[in-house]
């Protein structure tokens, strides 16, 4: 697990008054911080980014008007993405858009494998019912940090449901924990963990189709 | 019964995540590790994971646009002169 990206340390307190001080450069530091994450979530409920880019900045407004009201129960940056997915949803509601909160509350109820079914036996198999029959093709080692396999990842992750390309972005390219992303987004563990688990798993097929694609 | 015929490869790979994130129930666990253990391709797998979370996690964060930014501060700067 990584904490880099956190390069935030001085605590939330420290970071309010600094903001209350109109304080610019703490203003930065956090816009720079937290900008990808936010137009990710932001994205789970409205259609365009440019539609998206418009509800981080609403959302810092109502963050600096909403100041003095924080009291520290939550994280600021939990409280924060609790704002940018009001934000995001009321604005999603003004669109006409379904908002989809069945992709965060209920991620499971549609099945999804991690693994193509036709890769393993039929449950009739005599002696290994489930088992592979077409097993994981190894990921040439050097390859796997070359700026080709970068992109093929990043592709692969602008092409998941825009609940599992939030997810899998705030924990594993972000660092976040597990508790901060279900804080942030208002999901139990269960369901972060559906939809961490829905994204990695295509994530690692399309590094698989890529760096040991199927011969014959 | 042996560990791959207990757990299947199929339902192994649906609890990757779950063993990952340390949040099997006791069973599972013992059922997954012994699963492991035993299959070869299984523990590719497994590996395939934890090299996609790393190659993931080497990815650039996603740097803000300086158009961006400026409409940020401009944003902070209205609001500071309120």
């Amino acid at each position: 697990m990584r904490y880099g990206r956190q390069v935030l340390d001085r605590d939330d307190a420290a970071l309010v008054a600094a903001l209350r001080a109109r304080d610019d450069a703490t203003f930065t530091q956090l816009v720079r911080e937290w900008n990808a994450s936010m137009l990710r979530v932001a994205q789970i409920f409205v259609p365009s980014r440019a539609i998206a880019e418009e509800v981080v900045q609403e959302t810092w407004l109502r963050v600096l008007n909403a100041l003095d009201r924080f009291e520290g129960r939550s994280s600021l940056k939990t409280w924060v993405f609790r704002i940018l997915v009001n934000t995001a949803k009321t604005r999603a509601q003004r669109e006409g858009r379904v908002v989809p909160f069945s992709s965060l509350r209920d991620p499971g109820r549609v099945p999804e494998s991690a693994v193509d079914p036709d890769r393993f036996r039929p449950e009739d198999d005599e002696r290994y019912p489930g088992h592979w029959s077409s097993p994981p093709r190894e990921l040439p080692e050097e390859q796997l940090l070359a700026a080709e396999t970068q992109a093929v990842v990043e592709r692969a992750i602008a092409a998941l449901p825009a609940s599992q390309a939030s997810v899998i972005s705030l924990r594993d390219v972000q660092g976040w924990s597990a508790e901060e992303v279900c804080n942030a987004l208002d999901i139990t563990e269960v369901n972060q963990r559906v939809l961490l688990h829905r994204a990695r798993a295509k994530v690692r097929q399309a590094l698989e189709d890529y760096l040991a694609p199927e011969t014959g | 019964m042996s560990a791959v015929e207990e757990l299947s490869c199929q339902e192994l790979v649906e609890l990757v995540t779950d063993y990952l994130e340390h949040a099997l129930e006791p069973g599972d666990l013992r059922r997954s590790e012994e699963h492991i253990a035993a299959c070869g391709k299984c523990t590719v797998y497994l590996r395939q994971m934890r090299q996609t979370i790393m190659v993931t996690g080497a990815l650039p964060g996603g740097e803000i646009s300086a158009e961006a930014e400026q409409q940020l501060l401009q944003v902070f700067s209205g609001w500071s002169s309120t």
